[in-house]
């Protein structure tokens, strides 16, 4: 039993690094996401362009201008002068945000009372438009801070930030964490689930029924391959996160490797049952990629999922990325125990059972 | 009509030319076969002609034009029918007529006209609305003529159009073309069926890009006049005498024909005493017609010989005269439909059992149930006793399975197929890798090893899928459609192997469209509409048919007799398209 199930991985491996073609398929996206991901995904805001309506023209506001120009955010600075180049300057995406500070902002102020600033959005960038203000607000809150407080007076309390397990908040360090579990779960089910079709396609896979190998053993023959070259192309990112992204990697290695084989048993199940539904390659390719889209945008790689309605974060207790993200950033950043580590790693070992199951009973149910 | 000069067509990558050094004048109001196994070269000629591919070398001239310059010219004359049918499935009858006027831009008057005309021609006036992807091989083939129709064209390109049509529709698939070349239309048919070829009046016949032959086919047969005999009344082992005739210097070619054994002798020889092959006192030699196979077997240099070194290889299986495969009221619904219907055969040990049927008629399903495949519905089917449903690996140790398409992995090479396959069925170590190096050497693989099996021509495609279906030594062998595309020679080699296996206890079962292929079995179930319509030796399906007019019938008469004295053989019944006939 043992030899046919080594035959099984064997001809699967054969398959997939003879070819050049398939080669490329294997390594080319992992070098691809790799060099491009950590850059191009950042969530950070920079280099937009900020105008400012200033009907005020006071100390105060100038002030504040000038520091709004010193951000990092922005790179330009457009000064409008009346109401319609406002909603130009939006319209046209000239600018991701516009200030604008009403005639009697200095005056106001510099009576004491209170003086406000409007702020325009572009809402079709919200994400970026976000963010942008944020850094406005930090500079009005220090500002106005500033100005409550000479500085020959003691600030009675101040929050100050320190940013746990990422201190400059580099994004690349959210990123390649990540990806490493993106990764995984693309190349599992591509591996699983294209060469079961291809060999509907071919006709081989009627060869292997006939043949004294059992539903079982094929399934185990078509998930070892998978689980070898997904763990191998984890482990390309990993090495790549520390030794040219200069992540640290604080944890236990031999803890993200057990919880990677029960994630891509996970995967493998879907990939499985996938296959086991489609009869050509182009179907369960189409297949893998509906299955693939939700699965890593509900992953909380993309959005929070503290975000998300509560219905759907219920839902979303069943996708094994959601899971496996929160392990590999645990194990990765934080150094994460075993206890900490099992809250996320035994809906893994559930899922893995329930969807290898359904798998298997399909595999069953094919020769009808 | 066509005028081919000397042409030559070189794909790039490719070792061998595609064609090479054709010359042929093609007429109108004829029918022009080319004929050959797959990979002669067929479809590159015809592609050629209707100006889809540039010739290497040499020219082709249509009435004179040349087929790429002068395309807009001559679109309107050729009519192209690929192999494909060039139909799409999943539009109606009328659709797809409607869609290959508005491409021809035949309009109005004209349009409907001709409509009317070539539905009538064709009698699909009925099936207007059907999908084309649920008519039957027999149908689409026959709307495919008449997409091919529509531009009234002077010459007519038909690429295989006898592929996947039952023998009944396949002759009104040939009255048809028949009628339109006496119109003085330029017919071209391509085809894999060397019986077709006596049907034309000239043929081009081919193999691996050269060309054979040229003429008309009657000539080419005619050499062999008083050269091809029957040995009838055998009353030893048939098979036993085929091997030892195909042993002679003597003996060109031979195959079995039922209880008799026919064979073509090598020319100018003395005539053998039938004794010597061992076939009984009262075998006789009878003189019979020769066959345009024959006449490609000569041209290909004779056949392969009687002896299978294959089967010598084998351990023999103890002839218990057991019941190794039985179906006991086999059925298979597929929504209503029953693609299988209460089937009952046995087979016994050592003997070759043929399902023999047109596309769609349910052998496959049969087939597939047989070898646990597919669910019955209800009924068994039992493989040494055991039913293969319940999985049991060990009576599937004891099967080889060939399939139609010859089921390998096609980038990996051979030897990775033959060490796979092995090891699949538990052969390891040492005895796998004995048991490899004698496939290569029975099937000269030597040089063949590290080639991947995509690349390989179809015949040593076939002769590695039996060898991977043979290496664990099984009890029954299953061959679904196993020769079909391959070139005479490598079927003679083939049923040499599978003769001397069931010489050493194998049992066998075998779909086949072939008809003369049927002849090679112990005994043929005739399929047809789910249901077994007929079974019994093949000589006793001849004899059923046999009448005065037709005293020796041919297996594909016996086929269509059978067929049409069923009750109401609607035969523009479509076969219904369901995945386990795919």
């Amino acid at each position: 039993m043992l030899h046919r199930i080594v035959t099984l991985v064997l001809k699967e491996l054969q398959t997939l690094l003879q070819d050049p073609q398939s080669r490329t398929i294997l390594i080319l996206p992992v070098i691809l996401q790799l060099a491009l991901f950590p850059f191009a995904a950042t969530l950070e805001v920079t280099n937009n362009t900020l105008a400012v309506f200033n009907e005020d023209n006071g100390n105060e506001s100038l002030e504040l201008i000038k520091r709004f120009a010193q951000a990092q955010a922005f790179s330009e600075l457009h000064m409008l002068y009346d109401e319609t180049e406002v909603r130009d300057a939006i319209d046209n995406q000239q600018a991701l945000l516009v200030i604008r500070f009403p005639a009697d902002f200095s005056r106001q102020l510099a009576a004491g009372r209170g003086a406000n600033i409007q702020a325009l959005l572009d809402g079709r960038r919200s994400n970026s438009g976000q963010i942008a203000f944020g850094y406005l607000q930090e500079i009005i809150e220090n500002y106005s801070e500033e100005r409550d407080n000479p500085a020959n007076r003691a600030t009675p309390s101040r929050l100050v930030f320190r940013h746990w397990f990422n201190p400059n908040l580099d994004y690349v360090r959210h990123i390649v964490p990540s990806l490493v579990a993106i990764i995984t779960t693309i190349s599992t089910l591509i591996v699983t689930s294209l060469s079961v079709a291809r060999e509907h396609e071919q006709g081989t896979f009627d060869q292997l029924l006939v043949s004294p190998l059992t539903p079982n053993m094929i399934m185990v023959g078509k998930t070892l391959p998978a689980m070898l070259v997904a763990i191998s192309q984890a482990t390309i990112i990993l090495l790549a996160g520390i030794f040219i992204y200069h992540i640290p990697f604080v944890g236990s290695f031999w803890l993200l490797y057990a919880s990677m084989v029960f994630y891509i048993l996970a995967l493998a199940g879907f990939g499985l049952l996938i296959s086991s539904i489609c009869l050509t390659q182009q179907q369960s390719f189409l297949g893998v990629f509906s299955f693939v889209m939700p699965t890593i945008l509900l992953s909380g790689f993309v959005a929070p999922i503290e975000n998300m309605p509560v219905w759907l974060q219920y839902l979303d207790w069943f996708n094994p990325l959601t899971h496996f993200i929160v392990i590999v950033k645990g194990v990765f950043l934080k150094n994460i125990g075993l206890p900490l580590l099992l809250h996320n790693l035994w809906p893994l070992m559930a899922i893995a059972a329930v969807t290898l199951g359904a798998a298997n009973w399909l595999f069953n149910r094919q020769l009808d | 009509m066509v005028c081919l000069e000397s042409v030559q067509k070189h794909f790039k990558g490719s070792a061998k030319p595609a064609l090479t050094g054709f010359s042929a004048d093609i007429f109108p109001g004829a029918i022009t076969g080319l004929v050959g196994p797959d990979g002669a070269g067929k479809t590159t000629l015809i592609r050629l002609m209707a100006g889809l591919l540039t010739p290497s070398a040499g020219s082709i001239r249509i009435q004179g034009l040349d087929p790429i310059a002068d395309a807009s010219t001559l679109r309107g004359m050729i009519g192209y029918m690929p192999q494909k049918f060039g139909l799409y499935e999943d539009l109606t009858v009328l659709e797809n007529l409607q869609l290959h006027a508005d491409l021809r831009g035949l309009l109005g008057e004209q349009r409907s006209h001709t409509f009317n005309r070539l539905l009538e021609f064709t009698d699909l006036a009925r099936f207007t609305s059907r999908f084309a992807g649920k008519l039957s091989g027999g149908m689409k083939q026959k709307l495919g003529l008449a997409c091919a129709l529509l531009g009234q064209p002077r010459l007519l390109l038909l690429d295989e159009p006898g592929v996947g049509v039952d023998p009944i529709s396949r002759r009104e698939l040939w009255k048809m073309v028949n009628a339109l070349a006496d119109q003085g239309i330029a017919v071209i048919w391509s085809t894999a069926y060397l019986d077709e070829a006596e049907l034309c009046q000239q043929v081009l016949l081919m193999n691996e890009g050269q060309l054979l032959f040229y003429g008309r086919p009657a000539e080419l047969t005619s050499r062999l006049q008083d050269r091809a005999f029957q040995i009838r009344n055998i009353s030893g082992n048939r098979r036993k005498v085929l091997a030892l005739a195909l042993c002679r210097p003597d003996v060109m070619d031979g195959v079995i024909q039922g209880h008799n054994v026919r064979l073509l002798l090598r020319p100018h020889v003395a005539l053998p005493d039938p004794r010597e092959f061992n076939a009984g006192a009262n075998a006789e030699l009878v003189p019979v017609a020769p066959r345009f196979e024959d006449a490609f077997i000569e041209a290909l240099g004779g056949g392969p010989g009687g002896y299978s070194e294959l089967a010598h290889r084998l351990q023999p299986i103890i002839d218990d005269n057991d019941t190794v495969v039985e179906a006991v009221g086999l059925t298979k619904l597929f929504g209503d439909f029953a693609a299988t219907d209460h089937v009952n055969f046995a087979v016994k040990r050592g003997e070759i059992f043929g399902l023999l049927g047109p596309n769609g008629a349910g052998k496959s399903t049969t087939f597939r149930m047989l070898c646990g495949l597919l669910k019955p519905t209800s009924g068994n089917a039992h493989v040494l006793g055991i039913d293969l449903k319940s999985s049991a690996s060990l009576a599937r140790q004891q099967l080889g399975y060939m399939a139609q398409k010859f089921s390998l992995y096609g980038n990996l090479t051979v030897k990775q197929n033959l060490m796979f396959f092995s090891g699949i069925y538990g052969l390891k170590g040492r005895q796998q890798q004995a048991m490899v190096d004698s496939m290569t050497e029975v099937f000269n693989f030597q040089a063949l090893l590290a080639r991947k099996t995509d690349t390989l021509p179809l015949g040593f495609k076939q002769r590695l899928a039996l060898a991977c279906a043979v290496m664990h030594g099984p009890a029954i062998l299953f061959l679904d459609e196993p020769t079909s595309g391959v070139d005479p020679v490598t079927r003679r080699e083939f049923w040499t192997h599978i003769n001397g296996m069931v010489e050493k206890g194998v049992t066998v079962i075998v779909t086949t469209h072939f008809m003369d292929e049927a002849e090679y079995c112990d005994r043929i179930a005739l399929v047809f509409r789910g249901q077994i319509i007929a079974a019994g030796t093949p000589d006793q399906l001849k004899a059923q048919v046999a009448t005065t007019a037709n005293p020796d019938p041919t297996m594909e008469d016996a086929f269509i007799t059978l067929v049409q004295s069923q009750p109401n053989p609607d035969l523009s019944n479509p076969a219904p398209a369901h995945k386990a006939t795919s």
